[in-house]
């Protein structure tokens, strides 16, 4: 009888399970509490000396420090600490000592040696209920952002006709404008300029009371384009939000129609987050001074862009427009080819910038970006203690100062770019300072660190004392089967967390509870083969067709058995959010694993014990069921 | 080896899963589910005390604040407490609250944590979860159907539903809240559940082409016997590590663990009895499970 697996299935399996260690080992080693130090602005770069002076004022609080260093590009330094508990108190000290312009956030550094992250392995990502921080959920108000653009359309449409000397009388109704006419003449005319110029709206004649009327309706693919264009730009609009609170791995994500996750590990201040994230920011449109401009009604602002770092431009202090009417703004081509960007406004901000711009031909207009930043001062308060505050102020920088050709309206464009990145950033920083609709948070998670630190701690002994549990049965319950089987079930623990690592799932509470009903349910497999075989024995099969007949035979039950599952694990995932996402993860991937470790894991440490040799006695155990005993 | 005669107490544990299932929709329908917050919305705030908390001071605290109609409770430990605003509170400021427990507390109190969920959103998870379980039910049912035959997908059905109803009314009659874990563990439920009902099924199918000429009630009894020991030894390894995660997994998966624990119970006995009793019920017999002419290795035999 055979019951041999020829070599390669060995090698294979040693090489998966080789992998699995590597991959796996990352999660072994406990990050480093950490401080993450970053430059506010892209052009500030952390040199050493800056770090210094945080790394001293450490000394001086007695913090210890191991393992400081800078990014090659500058941008980023780290330093671990060697106690966690005074991470906050840290980060405090050392905001303070290396001054403005400099982001500490706090930080957990992995710990992953060298020689394991040259194959690429890196430890899980820890989901918010371990790791602690914010978890919010922002709706978009997409009725605003259609409300906004039929208002654009409404006022387009009536200068239009103004122009034309049409006379007709408009309004608007939820997503159609109506215009009546008194002659089908005017009306004819009136949808001509319409079509020409909105052709993304429907058109509809109807005649009543003598009225000649156009309903103008947006159809599902436009609004289904603003709420996307509104979604998309709030996202933009909160990363660079996110990116001022200073946090190490912030996720901004869409999610559905019209919602947008963001996550902020380690954030405890919910207050100050989210009125960061909902804040409205800033652009101006100025005039650029003239020489005859008196000093008291001019400013003079430097441009934001690292190249034209140095040079800067007088602009008039009366604001034109700001960034509010703003509502789109895109990187596209003239029709020479030469890169330019599109600018929308809405109806009010268009007949603002036509007022302005209609007698200042040729002069030029200059765009500011506003960002709101932080000073941080240390006041003694009535307890005596030392706290931080915070003083905000407003950054103004220039982005452009282009010549104004001709008077313009609700919608116009940049030209002079020298390149489409310029465009491109142009565009985005044109859009980046508000947000396209109103947004509200109906979703908050707050996870303090000593939950989710204790999360963990619980989750792991959940894991270790059901494993132990399950091991010591099965050894038990199944003797040298046994001991194969548990050799397995430790392997697919070994693959499972290790392709976790390996994708960047996140591991959850629930996906710990995932790892725990896994270990529970995969030697299922292998006490179906295990059934299988006493079966066989007991029909006085040999031991090693009993072997082979009840590997072959459970294989076809444990397959269906374990698709079913599967399909459960996926609607799971498809439906759940957040945390039973984790769990369907690490269900189903856990599923995969099994199948693999119970089948060919088990089989080859069988064949390894007992194949290919004379046996008398398979070492399986026997029945404890009363009434089954042969 | 003895067959043990399963199908004999058909008509005793059909009243049982009668019973059971009824109770549970009699409970449903009176006392409903104790929906968690993330089916309800509103906020929940859980602090950790240095001491033992009073839990009449910090209502009496909260009250004053202006949150009335907070409830607050233990748990866990006599220093851990959650408080529960209810939904009108939309966007309660839980920063305001922990002050005020300071205020009132004079030691230190530390934040675990803060969920805010909005109305609009537990109305959809509980729309979504109601889905995702029918969703799954009929896939599933599909796939037992393609694989088995239609007897054996109404057998699984209806060992899944008898579950379903069962976990929820354990929910329901003890008041244990029924969060988004909960739900999740449902459908795990749904999982294992059908996982034995399947196991179960296959070797149904085989005696059927195996063992001719011996009627259908016997045919399961010898199938119910021979898997007997399978479906024991996996639903005690399930349990071990369920109550180890019941256990010592904390207050957060309590709920989920509960769920699973009651799911594994009625899950082990509904695809015993449940199913094979609806697979009688429905007069399986061994035509039924005639292999089809392009299955099996022997038929290649025949072809020229």
């Amino acid at each position: 009888m055979v019951n041999k697996y020829p070599l390669w299935k060995y090698i294979l399996l040693m090489l998966a399970l080789l992998a699995g260690v590597l991959y796996s080992m990352p999660n072994l080693y406990a990050p480093d509490p950490a401080l993450q130090i970053t430059g506010e602005s892209s052009s500030l770069v952390l040199d050493q000396r800056a770090l210094n002076r945080g790394l001293l004022a450490l000394d001086a609080a007695d913090i210890s420090y191991f393992g400081q260093e800078i990014n090659s590009d500058g941008r980023n330094g780290l330093v671990r600490l060697n106690n966690r508990e005074r991470q906050l108190e840290a980060q405090s000290i050392f905001s303070r000592a290396i001054g403005d312009g400099y982001i500490v956030a706090l930080n957990l550094a992995p710990t992953t040696p060298e020689w394991l992250s040259a194959w690429g392995a890196k430890p899980m990502k820890l989901g918010l209920d371990l790791s602690g921080g914010v978890h919010f959920k922002l709706e978009v108000d997409t009725e605003a952002a259609i409300k906004q653009r039929m208002e654009f359309y409404e006022i387009s449409v009536k200068r239009k006709l103004r122009e034309e000397r049409i006379r007709g009388r408009i309004s608007t109704e939820r997503n159609t404008i109506q215009a009546n006419f008194r002659s089908e003449e005017h009306r004819e005319s009136a949808r001509a300029i319409i079509s020409e110029n909105h052709p993304e709206l429907f058109l509809d004649r109807v005649n009543q009371d003598d009225m000649w009327i156009i309903r103008a309706t947006l159809v599902d693919q436009t609004i289904k384009e603003i709420i996307d264009y509104a979604v998309s730009q709030n996202l933009t609009t909160l990363r660079n939000r996110v990116n001022e609170l200073g946090v190490s791995e912030p996720l901004v994500q869409r999610q559905g129609r019209n919602r947008i996750v963001v996550e902020l590990p380690g954030i405890q201040d919910t207050a100050e987050a989210k009125r960061i994230l909902g804040k409205v920011a800033n652009l101006e449109f100025r005039l650029v001074a003239n020489l005859d401009t008196p000093d008291s009604e001019k400013q003079k602002f430097s441009y934001r862009s690292p190249d034209l770092k140095g040079s800067s431009e007088w602009l008039e202090k009366a604001v034109i427009i700001t960034g509010e009417r703003v509502s789109n703004a895109q990187a596209s081509f003239d029709q020479n080819g030469q890169p330019n960007v599109l600018i929308s406004l809405d109806g009010e901000g268009g007949t603002q910038m036509s007022r302005a711009t209609r007698y200042n031909i040729k002069r030029r207009m200059g765009v500011l970006f506003i960002e709101r930043k932080f000073r941080t001062r240390y006041e003694v308060d009535d307890q005596g203690q030392e706290v931080q505050v915070k003083v905000p102020y407003d950054e103004k920088k220039l982005l452009t100062a282009p010549v104004i050709q001709s008077a313009l309206g609700a919608s116009f464009q940049i030209t002079g770019l020298d390149n489409p990145m310029e465009s491109s950033e142009l565009a985005l920083m044109l859009r980046a300072g508000a947000l396209a609709a109103p947004i509200s948070f109906v979703e908050e998670r707050t996870v303090g660190p000593s939950l989710g630190a204790e999360n963990i701690r619980l989750g792991v002994l959940s894991i270790q004392v059901g494993l132990a549990c399950v091991v010591l049965f099965m050894i038990f319950y199944y003797r040298v089967f046994g001991i194969a089987a548990v050799i397995a079930l430790s392997s697919n623990l070994t693959l499972l967390v290790a392709l976790m690592s390996l994708i960047g799932a996140t591991l959850t509470l629930p996906g710990i509870a995932g790892i725990v009903l896994t270990v529970g349910m995969a030697v299922d497999a292998n006490v179906l083969i295990f059934s299988r075989i006493r079966e066989e024995l007991r029909n006085r099969t040999t031991p090693q067709m009993a072997i082979h007949q009840g590997f072959e035979r459970a294989v076809s039950t444990i397959l269906d058995a374990n698709l079913t599952t599967l399909i459960v694990a996926i609607i799971l995932y498809a439906v759940g959010s957040g945390p039973v996402k984790g769990f369907a993860v690490t269900l189903s991937i856990g599923i995969l694993t099994s199948m693999f470790t119970a089948i060919m894991g088990t089989r080859s440490l069988i064949n390894l014990f007992y194949g290919g040799r004379n046996i008398k006695l398979l070492s399986i155990g026997k029945e404890f069921l009363p009434g089954l005993e042969k | 080896m003895k067959t043990i005669k399963f199908m004999n107490q058909r008509y005793l544990t059909l009243s049982l899963s009668a019973v059971l299932v009824f109770g549970s929709i009699l409970s449903l329908g009176t006392r409903q589910l104790n929906w968690g917050l993330d089916f309800t919305g509103g906020t929940l705030v859980e602090v950790h005390f240095q001491e033992v908390a009073d839990l009449g001071a910090i209502r009496k605290s909260l009250d004053a604040g202006g949150y009335i109609g907070a409830s607050v409770v233990s748990f866990g430990t006599d220093r851990d407490v959650l408080i529960r605003l209810p939904a009108d509170f939309v966007d309660s400021d839980a920063g305001q609250i922990l002050s005020l427990l300071k205020e009132q507390s004079n030691s230190n109190v530390d934040l675990r944590r803060i969920e805010f969920v909005g109305p609009q959103v537990g109305d959809e998870l509980r729309e979504q979860g109601g889905l995702a379980m029918l969703l799954a039910l009929a896939l599933v049912m599909l796939y037992v159907a393609f694989r088995f035959q239609y007897k054996f997908a109404v057998g699984a059905l209806a060992a899944l539903v008898h579950d379903v109803f069962i976990v929820l009314g354990f929910f329901s009659i003890l008041d244990m809240e029924f969060d988004l874990t909960v739900l999740a563990a449902l459908l795990a439920v749904i999982g294992y559940s059908l996982n034995d009902t399947i196991v179960v099924s296959d070797r149904i199918r085989e005696n059927f082409r195996k063992l001719r000429r011996i009627n259908p009630e016997e045919v399961i009894n010898i199938s119910l016997t021979e898997t007997l020991g399978r479906t024991l030894v996996t639903s005690l390894t399930t349990m071990l590590v369920l109550i180890s995660l019941a256990l010592l997994g904390g207050e957060m998966i309590n709920g989920f663990s509960i769920a699973l624990l009651v799911g594994v119970i009625t899950g082990t006995y509904s695809s015993i009895y449940v199913a094979a009793n609806t697979l009688l019920a429905l007069g399986v017999t061994e035509e039924d499970l005639m292999i089809p002419v392009k299955e099996g290795a022997d038929q290649d035999e025949l072809l020229p």
